[in-house]
């Protein structure tokens, strides 16, 4: 069993309204060196896979045509044994 | 006239726009289920406002790759008229059936309001019973409705008249103060280069009767059908 950790975040180009809103935030607690947040999203998938070059090559995939919107997001990950 | 809305898991303003089009302009209309899987024999579909599959991932990312959204693509391609309203927007864009995408509104609430619009292009089958630059009243009702686009796509999209829709205010002024969301040039509403697709987060669905306050929205779906009319 392959584990993939998939991490998903919008493009440096797009806004990221979240980000701006933690980043708000952070200041008013108090951090004020806190120069810029990105809010993305953690995804972790387990293959029936013992092929690790065959996982990441479905696991681009998933990314390429689900996960990920390349209009405004960009993605990486980690394929480990679980 | 034969239209048809698309029912995902998670639609809300399906039996809206059935009842628009079946009681309103008294067109004939079917549901489509989100696997329906043969060959669409309608003249307009419409995907609506809703929450498809609860939205989880991004807002329309599994609703695109329902078994029904092929056939949709196919009658796209072939000419055929899509409208896409709110969540049914955020479908075609990530359906590529649309460019760009919509992110989450830049002051992260949900908005539900009346918002002036701007029909800066009255030549497209779903605006031409509008006046270039007439101003209408639709409500709006969305969370993720900030248009965002790559700056070469967005030049190509100006030069081809694709932007149909603008936040303005009542006198149609468009600057940041009349964008609800933060979109891009304030753009609330798109169609494809060859115009037979159109999005937009406005919902004239609920803007078609004199009932709910305002009729500004009635004529998206007579427009259609005057197109549709002289074709």
């Amino acid at each position: 069993m392959l584990k993939a950790e998939i991490f998903v975040y919008l493009k440096k180009s797009i806004s990221d309204p979240p980000g701006i809103a933690v980043l708000n935030s952070l200041k008013s607690l108090g951090f004020e060196n806190v120069e810029k947040v990105r809010m993305g999203k953690y995804i972790v998938v387990y293959l029936n896979e013992n092929d690790i070059e065959k996982a990441k090559e479905q696991v681009t995939l998933m990314c390429e045509k689900l996960l990920c919107n390349p209009v405004m997001e960009e993605y990486k990950f980690n394929i480990s044994e679980e | 006239m034969k239209f048809g809305v698309v029912v995902f898991p998670g639609s809300n303003c399906d039996s809206d726009c059935y009842h628009v089009i079946k009681d309103v302009i008294n067109e004939h209309v079917e549901y489509i289920w989100h696997d329906y899987n043969e060959k669409l024999d309608f003249d307009c579909i419409i995907l609506p406002g809703g929450f498809s599959y609860g939205d989880y991932l991004r807002a329309g990312a599994i609703a695109r790759f329902s078994k029904v959204m092929p056939r949709i693509e196919e009658f796209a391609q072939n000419g055929g008229l899509v409208i896409g309203i709110c969540n049914g927007f955020q479908i075609l864009t990530e359906s590529h059936l649309l460019p760009g995408a919509l992110i989450r509104n830049k002051n992260l609430k949900f908005i539900c309001s009346d918002q002036y619009v701007k029909v800066v292009n009255n030549k497209t089958p779903f605006t031409n019973l509008y006046k270039k630059n007439e101003v209408i009243n639709l409500p709006i009702a969305h969370g993720e409705g900030n248009y965002v686009v790559d700056e070469a796509t967005l030049q190509e999209m100006i030069k081809n008249e694709q932007i149909v829709l603008q936040y303005c205010d009542k006198n149609g002024n468009i600057n940041e103060d009349t964008n609800p969301n933060g979109s891009i040039l304030n753009i609330a509403g798109i169609c494809n280069k060859e115009k037979n697709v159109f999005g937009l987060m406005p919902h004239p669905e609920r803007s078609s009767e004199k009932l709910l306050g305002c009729e500004d929205g009635k004529r998206i779906f007579l427009s259609i059908i005057n197109y549709l009319k002289s074709r």
